[in-house]
């Protein structure tokens, strides 16, 4: 009887824990339905900031064309062809206010450069400066543009990365560019999702770090095998080699790579550098799709050494998209977020967001993966993804954009997806075994992510709330303060879609500082170059970066909010010659001009 | 066994003790064989290609299976269990979910212990436990689980290693027909699939390919506890379940194989205890009852 009775209990245990699934989602569908309800000026209110997507009425009419390769990928040819909307922020004109280049990718399309006109509006001048027709037939398409000033005569050049010919464009005085690929010595032809400009050597010029995606040896318009595809979806290493240029200083490179010990063929799609353990010598961490991430030490500038195992960040393969670095519990160190692919039901494989473990630096630092505690895990099919202030509470919040085939909106692709990418080598390299699209979408119409970050380790996804409403197939993402005001502005590129600019508006109780940096020993583009700002008890790191997230550049200028903090202690710049210099006190809410010193 | 003469019995017994150690192990009768054999795949698989999501998450669903076979058992039959069949309902679960929470792992694995003392009929359970619940986490919470899907790495060897060392364990322990059965069905099956999709046969038959099917074939569905007896019926439920799995992946229904077996495995374990009771009952008992 007793037994009887222990039975009756244990079954209705076992139908309530079936039932605890579907009460929790429950619970979690009101909430968000109440949250949605709220306005704009409640969510301003609330979060300190809102968005609103203006890019019309700023100007900026530009649609990404894909590009149509070889007749042989035709059955899959939107998911092979998904990537190449990019946008990067530059002053090109050094005017005072960022610009923004944004590539296209279909055969003979033309690259916009949106000059900023410091009235709120932009002007597309690509044509007239000589970077708009740079997907001539036969060159390859653009992928994304990084800039920087290589030769130090203060205005800053740009690198055209291209599924074909990679290509440098010098910048003359802010008036025109001329193209100078071949004096530069850049390979002919390199399949390349990602560049970063960066001075591994600190010799005061800026080096290049170039990522092959497909490997350099195919023409993705004129294929002789459809063997081209990745090897493995999580151990793939038959993809594009590694470049490193090597600046030397006469406008050319020497391709140093393999001599400085960077060899790998995974399949990078982004990469970032940063001064990971206070070295003063930039490290270099790439993520990979279809396998593990790469972190490389550089041993002073001589040598990289490999160490995504040995710090933990190499270990889980995953489907990296995106890298970005930035301190978010203002610990006076980088994390680094890498973004991956989520879908429900079917691979849920979340974002890395890799912080310091607690006790580790240096050599001996390793990481851990703090994304799902800090609730940044489920994006979706994610790639660009940036960290920013964006309401000035002192704090990086983090805008990563999703999505990655948007078709029929009812019919999915994954189904025939996931049969091939589960299967062997043989079956998977192979773009003759892939099931033809037919029109399916492929985790389409995705949600973005806007996570604001409380400062105690925790992120609030706010994206719908603070108006970040498109559901484009989102690839690269930028922050920008394109209205100098202190407040950071969102822009996406999107695949087959428009660029949009999502104008920020942030609540006048928070105050902000930046600083735009130029470098005299260092590379005048000053990238690598750290402020540490101390105010209030708190400390937060940010570095000038030559590049970061999925096909994107930030701007230049580092930007800072410090709440409602009405003074800074101070700033401590570390330039990436190692002269340190401290500004006393700078005064909040405007842009600190400051050059290296001699 | 109780039918044989004392004599014959003991000479058994001597026998088996006399089997050097490395014999007992590989013996048929042996119940650590697979778990010692899923147990050797997950360490060389993590090792070698990092193929868990996290070496924590399958320890918690493998703590958790046991602790919970552990106390249900002391709980309704007042005794301690043999936990080598928890352990492995643990350490499937452990490697066939996919999944960056930790809770996803503690439901999954309690569901699945669970579903052996609730979903039972006349002394038997019906699902297979890790099928029951990794199916039942696919329906309900797909937003945080997934399954199993990558590779052996990028080479064909470790899968062949695999293949050879699951037959030969499958092979001891009398259930080779059964993954037989399966796979050959799965790959004509994959061939006539082909017709209604349109594509490439390799794309069809890709899935067997992966570590997943490989755990679903060798330790799934030949699992004693919950297949029927005669060996016919057994290889007949194996054709079932790879029928069913192709109507469902018709459908583009990704968990097909899980679905599948959680569909047919029970239904055939019903219709075995009604046969087997309705043999057992006397037939003026029969009558009476009808």
């Amino acid at each position: 009887m007793q037994r009887n009775w222990i039975r009756a209990v244990i079954a209705v245990i076992f139908v309530g824990l079936l039932a605890v699934p579907l009460i929790y989602k429950r619970v979690l569908s009101a909430r968000h339905s109440a949250d949605l309800a709220q306005s704009r000026s409640a969510a301003l209110e609330r979060y300190g900031f809102a968005f609103q997507e203006v890019s019309k009425a700023v100007g900026i009419n530009f649609i990404h064309k894909a590009p149509t390769l070889d007749p042989k990928l035709k059955h899959i040819m939107e998911q092979v062809a998904s990537m190449g909307a990019a946008v990067s922020v530059v002053d090109f004109d050094r005017d005072g206010w960022d610009d923004l280049y944004v590539a296209n990718s279909g055969e003979g399309s033309r690259n916009a450069l949106y000059r900023n006109l410091g009235n709120g509006t932009f002007e597309d001048v690509a044509d007239r400066v000589g970077l708009a027709d740079v997907n001539k037939p036969g060159t390859g398409v653009s992928m994304g543009a990084v800039w920087g000033d290589y030769d130090n005569d203060g205005y800053e050049d740009v690198l055209i990365y291209k599924w074909g010919k990679p290509e440098l464009y010098h910048n003359d005085g802010g008036k025109h560019f001329t193209r100078v690929t071949e004096q530069a010595g850049l390979p002919s032809w390199v399949n390349a999702n990602t560049a970063i400009w960066f001075d591994y050597d600190r010799d005061g010029k800026l080096d290049l770090f170039l990522g092959g995606y497909y490997p350099e040896n195919i023409d993705l318009w004129h294929l002789t095998t459809t063997k081209m595809m990745p090897e493995s979806f999580e151990y793939a290493q038959n993809g594009g080699r590694k470049y490193l240029f090597h600046n030397l200083g006469n406008g050319h490179f020497e391709e140093v790579s393999q001599q400085l010990g960077i060899d790998s063929r995974r399949w990078s799609l982004a990469a970032v550098a940063a001064d990971l353990r206070g070295t003063g010598y930039p490290d270099l961490f790439i993520a990979n799709d279809y396998g593990v991430s790469e972190l490389y030490f550089n041993e002073g500038g001589k040598h990289f050494r490999e160490v995504g195992k040995e710090t933990g960040v190499g270990y889980a393969p995953k489907s990296g998209m995106t890298a970005s670095v930035g301190d978010i519990l203002n610990q006076g160190r980088y994390d680094i977020f890498v973004s991956n692919i989520s879908e429900e039901g079917v691979l849920v494989q979340g974002n890395n967001l890799w912080v310091p473990e607690p006790g580790t630096s240096g050599n001996s630092i390793k990481y851990e993966n703090m994304a799902n505690a800090m609730g940044v895990e489920l994006g979706g099919w994610s790639f660009g993804t940036q960290f920013g202030d964006l309401n000035n509470d002192g704090y990086l919040d983090i805008y990563e954009v999703n999505g990655n085939v948007s078709l029929d909106q009812d019919q999915s692709y994954w189904y025939d997806y996931s049969k091939v990418a589960g299967g062997n080598k043989a079956i998977i390299s192979d773009a003759a075994n892939w099931p033809s699209l037919r029109g399916r979408s492929l985790s389409g119409y995705q949600q973005k992510r806007v996570w604001i970050n409380d400062g105690a380790g925790q992120f609030r996804e706010v994206s719908q709330l603070v108006g970040v409403t498109d559901r484009f197939d989102g690839r690269a993402v930028v922050l920008g303060d394109f209205s100098n005001n202190g407040a950071l502005d969102a822009v996406t590129a999107n695949q087959r879609g428009p660029v949009l600019f999502y104008r920020n508006q942030v609540t006048p109780r928070n105050h902000w500082i930046e600083f735009a940096l130029t470098g005299r020993e260092s590379n005048r583009s000053a990238i690598g170059a750290e402020v540490r700002l101390f105010w209030n008890g708190q400390e937060q790191l940010q570095e000038v970066s030559g590049g970061s997230g999925f096909c994107g550049q930030n701007m230049r200028r580092l930007h800072f909010g410090v709440g409602t903090s009405t003074a800074v202690d101070r700033a401590e710049i570390r330039w990436p010659s190692g002269r340190v210099q401290i500004v006393n006190s700078p005064r909040l809410n405007m842009i600190h001009k400051i050059e290296e010193p001699e | 066994m109780s039918g044989l003469a004392p004599e014959i019995r003991n000479q058994q017994q001597t026998a088996a003790r006399q089997r050097s150690p490395l014999a007992r192990f590989f013996a048929a009768d042996n119940r650590y064989l697979p778990p010692a054999f899923i147990t050797l795949i997950l360490l060389v698989s993590q090792l070698s290609f990092g193929l868990l999501e996290s070496l924590s998450r399958t320890l918690l669903a493998i703590a958790v299976s046991m602790g919970c076979d552990f106390a249900l058992a002391l709980l309704i039959y007042r005794k301690i269990p043999n936990l080598a069949s928890a352990y492995i309902t643990g350490i499937s679960v452990g490697i066939l979910l996919r999944s960056p929470e930790f809770w996803p792992y503690t439901l999954c694995s309690v569901l699945a212990i669970m579903s052996k003392y609730v979903l039972r009929w006349r002394g038997r359970h019906l699902w297979n436990p890790s099928n029951f619940a990794i199916s039942a986490m696919l329906l309900l919470t797909p937003e945080y689980v997934a399954t199993l899907s990558v590779q052996w790495g990028n080479t064909i060897w470790p899968m062949l290693i695999v293949w050879a060392l699951g037959v030969l364990i499958v092979l001891r322990v009398k259930r080779f027909h059964i993954t037989a059965t399966y796979v050959v069905s799965f790959v004509v099956l994959a061939w006539i699939r082909t017709f209604f999709t349109g594509h490439p046969f390799l794309a069809e038959v890709a899935p067997i390919t992966g570590p997943m099917y490989q755990l679903f074939i060798f330790f799934m569905i030949t699992d004693p506890r919950t297949t029927v007896k005669p060996r016919w019926a057994q290889c007949l439920v194996a054709l079932l379940v790879a029928v069913v799995e192709m109507i469902l992946r018709l459908f583009e229904n990704v968990h097909a194989p899980y679905y599948a077996l959680a569909i047919v495995g029970p239904i055939a374990n019903a219709v075995e205890i009604a046969i087997t009771t309705r043999k057992r009952t006397p037939v003026p008992e029969r009558l009476a009852v009808a």
